[in-house]
């Protein structure tokens, strides 16, 4: 066999099998990214969150100077009361502010909530407790620190028991959370989004603190100043307020009772409803497009590989006719035939799937290594595709075989 | 279907080939062709024959006949005491592989296989094992002279010694009848005399040989010389040695 031919035929299965493995590897790291991201958000869980409402400018152009919107108390105990499906409830309080421990500050996202807060969240407690009955009722002053906090803030002090100084007041700190979460910076890759966001300036992590202290120490009032206009006095209650239902049938008829309940009490679109159900659902519906997709052109590739190891093997028959004669005429059946230039093809593919399997493990890598793309490599993807090739070099290596086979042996002898 | 039996092994003088009214037709579009007429033949075992006729006599097909390589249209061939003329194409390729030994007049030879593996490779289609065959074709290859040979392929060998590699592969599976298409026709005149002595040697030890050729001195070494033309045994003639 020649060696460049044989290279240049091969590149085809290479190629075909490489970005079989890398498109899954890719396809499946984007997924499990996505489902994880969803799954933090709870799929029991309905969010609903505060959204400022489109503003309608009235034709005198007369400038609101308070506007109240979003989602309030009542809102949350309407939710307890009418809607029967559902578990728990907690309504939450976000604010950006500065956190201060002695010199160090950071920028922070004080969460204001209930002790029950981390039934519908990822939260766990490294170390102390999280917030209880007791804190909420006497509107005490302290807080769980988000881990992602420690270092930048306490540095080498241990935080248990510090005082940290957020806008006005101080909070004694009782307990260091870690919460895999889309709303703080800590997700899949924590360190690296930590340093831009410090960079950046954007918010490091999150201060738990009861709803009822944020309520009375923070007010429900805040001032925007927008450019040119002085400032306009806005008045929100909870930023937002999930829901977490028993069974995740009960998923969707609840969130359709949500609506209902807001749409009789709002009289402006200034909510929003998350189901996260949904978006797994979605995202699964586009994985399985996507897989499709990629799956086409992987077997796209596969057939041109095929198509051109057919050819080459038509081209290998032809040249070797006289060949084929001899060993016919020292006693080689037509099924010896067969099989000789059939596994002379599957040796041609399955080396061919072999380079394909190492380049397509290497692209992954490069993917994940320059562009902080998450990929995933499954063992049944390397099967697939040295499945894949095995099955290419089967189905292209028949006919030349075949046609090897059945050439008559006289002629053959002749041939030059 | 006909079970073929490996294991025939004739005494000397007894018929191993039997052609009873052999008859082959090609069609050329609608015209038949009879390239063989009533062919009546017998060979007995440890016969030397050559058999000669200008081109279009049927030589060739005679030829390809007697090696298994075609059927005849009509009439019977015994080889070896067993009918071939009715074998399928498995038991062919068997009845070629175990009982014919081919010697072509250009080698044949495989170019990517050395002198060791050519011969080898009858005893490959006859399930061998791996070790028993490259013992047999070592042996086979000094025993034409190519002892020091093995490794080579056949583009480094001289034609002589090319067509030696064929002879030893010819004997791999100790055939009944060694069947030669013009062995010397490739060669130069002294290469040829060594082939020849070579094919005298192997009749001397017993062979069946059946040489067709246009090569007088191939017909004067032969015992029995037959004349074809126009597809009929003109005459046979017997030299005495």
């Amino acid at each position: 066999m020649h060696r460049l031919r044989s290279t240049l035929t091969m590149l085809g299965i290479i190629f075909g099998v490489s970005s079989v493995i890398a498109m899954l590897a890719i396809g499946e790291g984007a997924s499990r990214d996505a489902q994880e991201k969803i799954a933090q958000l709870g799929s029991n869980n309905i969010i609903i969150k505060t959204t400022e409402p489109v503003e309608e400018q009235s034709a005198g152009g007369q400038r609101q100077t308070l506007k109240e919107y979003g989602l309030t108390y009542a809102d949350a105990e309407r939710f307890r009361s009418g809607i029967p499906d559902v578990q728990v409830i907690v309504p939450n309080r976000r604010l950006s502010q500065q956190a201060q421990y002695r010199t160090h500050r950071v920028s922070i996202e004080v969460i204001g909530t209930v002790p029950w807060y981390p039934e519908i969240s990822q939260l766990r407690l490294k170390f102390g407790r999280f917030l209880s009955s007791t804190d909420m009722h006497y509107k005490q002053g302290v807080c769980i620190v988000d881990e992602n906090l420690v270092k930048e803030l306490f540095g080498f002090d241990s935080p248990l028991g510090q005082h940290v100084k957020v806008a006005s007041d101080y909070y004694r700190v009782i307990g260091i959370a870690a919460e895999q979460s889309s709303t703080t910076a800590s997700s899949a890759f924590g360190q690296k989004e930590a340093q831009t966001a410090k960079k950046s300036g954007a918010r490091l992590g999150s201060i738990y603190i009861p709803l009822t202290t944020v309520r009375e120490r923070f007010g429900e009032m805040s001032l925007q100043v927008s450019a040119g206009s002085g400032g306009t006095l806005e008045r929100v209650e909870l930023q937002e307020v999930i829901v977490k239902v028993r069974d995740i049938d009960q998923v969707l008829g609840t969130r359709q009772s949500v609506q209902t309940l807001l749409k009789r009490f709002h009289k402006k679109n200034d909510y929003e409803i998350t189901v996260p159900l949904e978006l797994m659902r979605q995202a699964k519906e586009f994985q399985r497009i996507f897989t499709i997709v990629l799956g086409s052109i992987a077997a796209i590739s596969l057939l041109v590989g095929g198509i051109g190891i057919m050819n080459i093997m038509l081209a290998t028959v032809s040249e070797r006719t006289r060949e084929i004669g001899i060993r016919r005429a020292l006693g080689a059946k037509k099924r010896d035939i067969v099989f000789q230039f059939l596994s002379e093809t599957l040796i041609l593919t399955l080396s061919g799937g072999i380079l394909g399997i190492i380049l397509g493990l290497s692209v992954p890598v490069l993917v994940t290594h320059f562009s902080q793309m998450r990929t995933v490599i499954t063992p049944s993807s390397l099967f697939l595709a040295f499945g894949i090739s095995a099955a290419v070099g089967i189905t292209f290596g028949l006919y030349p075989a075949y046609r090897a086979a059945n050439m008559d042996p006289i002629e053959s002898l002749r041939h030059e | 279907m006909q079970k073929v039996d490996k294991t025939v092994n004739f005494e000397t003088n007894r018929p191993i080939l039997v052609m009873e009214k052999l008859c082959k037709n090609y069609l050329l579009g609608s015209v038949e062709l009879r390239v063989l007429r009533e062919i009546d033949l017998t060979i007995t075992n440890g016969e030397y024959i050559a058999i000669m006729g200008p081109s279009g006599s049927g030589k060739s097909t005679l030829l390809n006949l007697i090696g298994c390589l075609d059927r005849p249209t009509s009439g019977d061939y015994i080889l070896g005491g067993q009918s071939v003329s009715l074998l399928d194409d498995d038991q062919l390729s068997m009845i070629r592989g175990t009982r014919i030994g081919f010697v072509f007049q250009s080698f044949n030879l495989i170019a990517q296989l050395n002198v060791v593996e050519n011969i080898e490779v009858p005893m490959y289609y006859q399930g061998f094992t791996e070790y028993e065959s490259a013992e047999r074709a070592r042996e086979l290859a000094t025993m034409v002279g190519l002892g020091d040979r093995l490794s080579h392929r056949p583009a480094e060998l001289s034609g002589g010694q090319q067509q030696r590699v064929a002879i030893a592969r010819a004997l791999a599976n100790d055939p009944l009848i060694i069947l030669a298409d013009e062995p010397t026709g490739n060669l130069d005149s002294e290469s040829g005399t060594e082939i020849l002595a070579v094919l005298d040697n192997l009749h001397e030890q017993g062979k069946t040989l059946i040489a067709v050729t246009h090569d007088e001195s191939i017909a004067t070494g032969a015992e029995r010389v037959i004349r074809l033309l126009d597809g009929r045994i003109k005459k046979q003639e017997y030299n005495n040695r």
